[in-house]
């Protein structure tokens, strides 16, 4: 866009460059090394490459490239141009490429995560933040869900008039959000044990049913008509069913944070919403389809930490599913990954189960004190051939589940 | 099993919800499992926050926590003190890692500066380092025990009074910031090595239940052993690297 400065375009220019140098000679996909040298080179160009566009962030410790994905399908049913960086890339680096490659002005839904979004609030000038859930995830490099909070929270109290669309039924999300004009939505909370205490006052928080409140200060969950219900939200009185291709519990709360976002802030019909979410069957490798050298093909799913793994466990132990438990320890995983012993993996007896990834015998360790009989094979792909079945399922934390999609994705 | 005992070993994990950020449940499946893998009764008695920590535990389990859930946590220990302190005399063992080694000092610092009471277990006082310790950790035990491996993510620092002794000694990583790890007492392990520590130790979990229980019979740790060996890789080099950088800052 023309408002552009000779230094943003330049900068625009160099990093799509890096760009195209990382894809053609297939070390990345580009986005973010094209980001990094825009950022390098112009570091101030976030507002003016937002300029033109109203902006809607995503961010949550599960579910943000889903409910990105998801929201992103439900605005475009306003007719605008909407553009969102859709591969999970949600640092500025992976922010300013996309919006440079924006040529008219729309709608931007922007993956951002919990931490960087502090930062790029006022660059963007965002208009709305979708927040679904906090809970513990690569402590070593993230420190505690409570501080987390704390930086949304103050995001909200220097901001009052920020839209909000956020999760009512996790403490975190509420005691951040509260400050800002927020529209709430009860999505239930599966997993509990990082809100223990009150974040206002730190007393232990009463939790009855799905519902929490504070004896101590008065913290509670905030009454709202909207709430997910099986598989149908209820939003301001209407009824609206959600039926999703993607699997489980989890992504019907991604998509009733998505429909209400569209619907109450973007003014798209509720059952439109719902049709264009119905249409997504993977999201940046998330459900992927492998074939393995048999001829069947495996499932790949992302679960990187204790309420991920909690909800694909209910998920996959219904059924007769073989599961590959694959994990890694590096950086972008977390480099502890004792999170394995929060996660019941006693649900998985009966089933066939691999244990995979490069830290494959921490995964067998916690197996053989589940008293889950299990295989170990480092490589995911071979884990998955050696099980049996029509029903395997790859379910890897981050950097196993990045190379299969970037192989097959 | 040489001891004879005609009820269920009762391995308690303490405010799980509060004491539970490091897979702290760990240790308590794998105490309990490898009872019942030697044909021993025993049970998993979960104290749920806000409850008192009753005196009729074999052993005590006091995990790693965030900040406010371990004020939250520190004030309920203290409030069971007696109870706690009884059962100690009457045989109960402690397994206190990271938080929970804080806790069982004399005092700590929270995360606002202020200095809160522990248990006082032992005579140690933590307070907070210029810097959070990450990464892992591995300690050369002063026990008859083979070196031990674990993870560490912590900001404080120990300090152990004349009369207590650490764990071992830190071959890699931080410890209790002076060359230390933990404490070692009578029937009592301080620690700041959670991964969990026992799934990767399985001679340290059987030393902490022949406290309980006597001679245990040996019980096939392959896999842990393995486990073990691979982290044991890991953190020799991360003590080669720090030696490394050590030796590059003195040269200048």
């Amino acid at each position: 866009m023309s408002r552009r400065s000779l230094r943003t375009r330049a900068a625009v220019a160099a990093g799509r460059m890096a760009g195209w140098l990382s894809r053609v000679t297939t070390r990345g996909q580009g986005s973010t090394i094209s980001g990094r040298v825009m950022n390098a080179l112009a570091p101030n160009a976030l507002p003016e490459l937002a300029g033109g566009q109203r902006v809607a962030l995503v961010s949550a410790t599960n579910g943000k490239t889903t409910t990105t994905r998801l929201l992103t399908a439900a605005v475009a049913r306003t007719g605008e141009h909407v553009i969102s960086n859709a591969t999970g890339a949600n640092l500025t680096s992976g922010i300013a490429p996309i919006l440079a490659k924006a040529e008219s002005p729309g709608i931007a839904v922007l993956e951002v995560d919990e931490r960087v979004l502090p930062r790029v609030v006022d660059p963007l000038g965002v208009e709305l933040l979708v927040l679904g859930n906090l809970s513990r995830d690569q402590l070593d490099r993230y420190g505690e869900v409570h501080a987390v909070g704390d930086m949304w929270r103050h995001v909200a109290e220097t901001h009052p008039d920020l839209r909000v669309v956020a999760n009512a039924s996790d403490p975190h999300v509420v005691w951040a959000a509260t400050p800002a004009k927020t529209t709430w939505v009860e999505l239930g909370l599966g997993w509990r044990n990082d809100a223990a205490t009150c974040p206002n006052c730190a007393a232990l928080l009463r939790w009855s049913a799905d519902r929490f409140d504070c004896p101590s200060c008065g913290f509670g969950q905030p009454a709202t008509p909207n709430r997910l219900e099986g598989d149908t939200l209820v939003l301001d009185g209407s009824r609206v069913a959600l039926r999703l291709a993607l699997p489980g519990r989890w992504n019907l709360a991604n998509a009733a944070l998505a429909v209400t976002a569209a619907t109450t802030h973007f003014g798209v019909d509720p059952e439109d919403a719902a049709a264009a979410a119905a249409t997504i069957t993977t999201v940046a490798g998330r459900y992927m389809a492998v074939a393995l050298p048999d001829g069947r093909e495996a499932r790949v799913l992302l679960a990187k930490n204790p309420a991920g793994w909690s909800e694909v466990l209910h998920h996959l132990a219904d059924g007769d599913s073989s599961v590959v438990i694959a994990v890694n320890a590096r950086v972008a995983d977390g480099k502890d990954p004792s999170w394995l012993w929060d996660v019941p993996y006693e649900l998985l007896r009966g089933h066939p189960v691999a244990a995979a990834g490069e830290r494959a015998l921490d995964v067998a360790v916690r197996l053989r004190y589940a008293e889950v009989d299990h295989i170990v094979e480092p490589d995911p792909l071979e884990a998955a051939a050696k099980l049996p079945g029509d029903d395997v399922n790859i379910v890897s934390s981050y950097t196993p589940f990045s190379a299969l999609y970037r192989r097959f994705g | 099993m040489t001891a004879a005992r005609d009820s269920a070993v009762r391995v308690g994990l303490v405010y799980p919800e509060l004491l539970g950020t490091y897979g702290d449940r760990g240790n308590a499946v794998v105490l309990v499992q490898r009872l019942h893998w030697r044909g021993c009764d025993a049970e998993l008695v979960e104290v749920g926050a806000g409850e008192p920590i009753p005196e009729s535990l074999d052993v005590y389990l006091f995990g790693g926590g965030e900040d406010d859930p371990q004020v939250m946590a520190s004030a309920g220990m203290r409030a069971s003190r007696d109870a706690i302190a009884r059962a100690r005399a009457g045989g109960a063992a402690v397994l206190a890692v990271c938080a929970g080694f804080q806790l069982i000092g004399h005092s700590y610092e929270a995360a606002d500066g202020e200095i809160l009471d522990g248990l006082g277990l032992v005579d140690a006082v933590t307070r907070a380092g210029p810097n959070r310790l990450i990464g892992e950790l591995v300690v050369e035990p002063d026990a008859p025990l083979p070196t031990l491996t674990g993870f560490e993510n912590h900001g404080g620092r120990t300090t152990l009074g004349p009369s207590e002794r650490p764990l071992g000694r830190v071959l890699a990583g931080g410890g209790n910031g002076d060359g230390g790890d933990g404490v070692l007492g009578e029937r009592l392990i301080g620690t700041y090595m959670h991964g969990p520590v026992l799934p990767r130790n399985p001679a340290l979990a059987d030393h902490i239940l022949s406290w309980i229980v006597g001679e245990l019979e040996p019980l096939d740790s392959t896999r842990e052993e393995q486990l073990r060996d691979a982290r044991l890789h890991a953190g020799s080099a991360r003590g080669l690297r720090k030696w490394w950088q050590e030796r590059a800052l003195a040269r200048g």
